[in-house]
């Protein structure tokens, strides 16, 4: 069984959201996605600057078997990619949603509100219906 | 294992699944006037006897001419041993074993191959090569627009002395990805005039591509342009002749920071010209980029055991992983003559391939010097040259050519279509391969050729 924190915000393809107290959201891939993918070995993650709409695949997260793509939950410009995850890829196993964070972004105005974010509690079902 | 084909019945059940009629359904979004209707044109089919005896007649009919043409494919010495090796049982397979770790020969042949690429080229990291130069150029420029991550216009500065074929297939190769080739013209000493770059000041490129020597055989100055791309944040794509860095700097030490991407036509390296194909591509990169670089990659590892052994590795982003989103979807290993090219190179050891560079070089000068004494001819672009060289002409090349057919020479390849601005402009090429006497029966051949259109 996944961990799920109550207090985030999640997507239908395993990213979840934090927002921060300065109005800018941290995003990064839940528990299940990490292991679903196993040990990764590869983690790209945007530009300071680039701006994403919501849906566009914004960071890959790559496995020895797999490379995919993360998708942006929330229209906005980036404010900083985890840049620690180059080195330590394996950060996002053991800690996805602390240290293993992917990156920030302040979200445009507006964003968070048409963003279609899901609480734990939805997202939990969709972990259940997937058999997760 | 045996191959069981499809029964009707198997077949009936998978398109009742999928709920299609007929297979013929299937391909309905292909429009009608795109379909062949008939396959009249083509003839019967010939059995082993009649296509073998149509095969030598054809061949017959190119003759062997004297063959002073180069503009991407060389004629080199191919030492007899090359070939021997090639087509031994054990190294004849043209492609990569679907179970790779399977054939350790196979994957230590192209380790190897990966390890004399890189050296060669000056760069840490080699794919197990590609269908060409061309496509290895196009997938370059895909691969830099990836790479770069400073640059968002996936814009590629593409100087006009790249060789004409190679861009034409870069720009059908990424019509439908977004790319933007930029030309870049060339100065009237057939290289790219650094000066000329002033206009891109300020401006989102992506990548420069510096092909040396280029089309016109020229020398360019890789390292001012290589220092004014990374100055601008700007990959440089270096597309270079393999037997040429015997003697030339690696792109890995063009400039202040060495290019990013090298590519190149591996033909020289033992290929026969064989009317233009196959060939192979050749690719390195920086070990930041190794991602980013499509193709396979063979590794070196050790087993469970504890044993040296050879494995396919960063397969993550390729086609069978990553289906559309893959580096690309289009590219493969030419693993035979991959295996030809790393004998060649084993037998030439870095003086022998020296020596065919050198000798290569020196046989030119003596074609330019002998040929530029004809009344009529001159050299078009004075200054460092390697491989091959442009002539121009005082009248139309074509029947110049036609004549020098007839006596069984290749006089080179006439570019005044790819080049207006040139005049009557042919590009000509030596390699070892051409002796004194063959030079001066192409001097005499020509100059008779000239007075007889002269006469007429």
């Amino acid at each position: 069984m996944s961990q799920v924190p109550a207090d985030l915000q999640y997507t239908k393809s395993h990213e979840w959201v934090r927002t921060l107290a300065d109005g800018t959201v941290e995003i990064g891939i839940t528990e299940h996605a990490q292991h679903a993918l196993g040990d990764l070995v590869f983690v790209e993650v945007p530009e300071a600057g680039r701006v994403l709409k919501a849906g566009e695949p914004c960071a890959v997260v790559e496995s020895v078997k797999a490379a995919s793509d993360v998708y942006a939950p929330v229209s906005g410009e980036v404010t900083a990619g985890n840049a620690q995850l180059l080195a330590e890829p394996e950060t996002v196993n053991s800690d996805s949603y602390g240290a293993g964070w992917l990156m920030r972004l302040r979200p445009a105005p507006g964003a968070l509100a048409a963003a279609t974010l899901m609480s734990a509690a939805d997202y939990q079902k969709v972990l259940d219906a997937e058999g997760g | 294992m045996a191959f069981i084909p499809h029964t009707p019945a198997d077949v009936a059940a998978m398109l009742a699944a999928i709920g299609v009629a007929r297979i013929e359904d299937l391909f309905d979004e292909i429009p009608p006037e795109l379909r062949v209707k008939s396959l009249a044109a083509i003839p019967e089919a010939l059995n082993e006897m009649q296509i073998g005896r149509l095969m030598s007649e054809r061949a017959r009919s190119d003759g062997t001419a004297l063959s002073f043409l180069g503009a991407g494919a060389y004629e080199h010495h191919i030492p007899a041993a090359v070939w021997a090796i090639t087509t031994r049982g054990e190294f004849y397979s043209a492609y990569t074993p679907y179970q790779a770790e399977a054939s350790q020969g196979t994957l230590q042949l192209i380790y190897e191959f990966q390890t004399m690429i890189a050296r060669l080229t000056g760069l840490a990291v080699a794919n197990a090569s590609m269908y060409d130069g061309a496509s290895a150029m196009a997938e370059a420029a895909l691969m830099a627009v990836r790479a770069n991550r400073k640059s968002h216009a996936a814009r590629i500065l593409v100087p006009t002395s790249v060789h004409p074929h190679y861009r034409k297939v870069a720009l059908a190769t990424t019509a439908n990805q977004g790319l933007k080739f930029e030309e870049l013209g060339f100065g009237a000493d057939g290289s790219i005039d650094p000066a000329s770059l002033a206009r891109f000041e300020g401006q989102d490129i992506t990548a420069l591509i510096i092909q040396q020597p280029n089309f016109f055989g020229r020398l360019e100055d890789v390292a001012a342009l290589t220092d004014w791309a990374h100055q601008r944040q700007a990959l440089v794509i270096a597309v270079v002749n393999p037997t040429s860095l015997a003697l030339l700097k690696p792109p890995g030490e063009w400039g202040t920071g060495g290019a990013d991407i090298a590519v190149g036509e591996g033909q020289p390296l033992g290929v026969p010209l064989s009317s233009g194909g196959p060939y192979f591509g050749f690719m390195t990169t920086r070990s930041e980029y190794v991602r980013q670089m499509p193709g396979r990659i063979v590794g070196r590892t050790l087993d469970s055991a504890g044993n040296d052994g050879f494995t396919l590795t960063l397969q993550a982003r390729e086609q069978h992983i990553r289906r559309g989103k893959a580096t690309s979807n289009i590219c493969t290993n030419q693993g035979l003559l991959v295996t030809a090219a790393t004998i060649y190179l084993s037998l030439m050891g870095p003086q022998g391939l020296e020596r065919t560079a050198a000798a290569s070089h020196a046989r030119l000068r003596e074609l330019t010097a002998a040929l530029t004494r004809v009344p009529g001819v001159r050299l078009a672009f004075p200054g460092a040259c390697f491989h091959e060289a442009v002539l121009q002409f005082d009248r139309p090349l074509a029947p110049v050519l036609a004549s020098l057919a007839a006596r069984g020479i290749h006089g080179g390849l006439d570019i005044s279509g790819f080049y207006p601005e040139l005049g009557q402009a042919l590009l000509v090429c030596a390699t070892e391969t051409k002796t004194s006497a063959d030079i001066e029966r192409y001097r005499l051949a020509l100059a008779e050729a000239l007075q007889a259109a002269r006469a007429a």
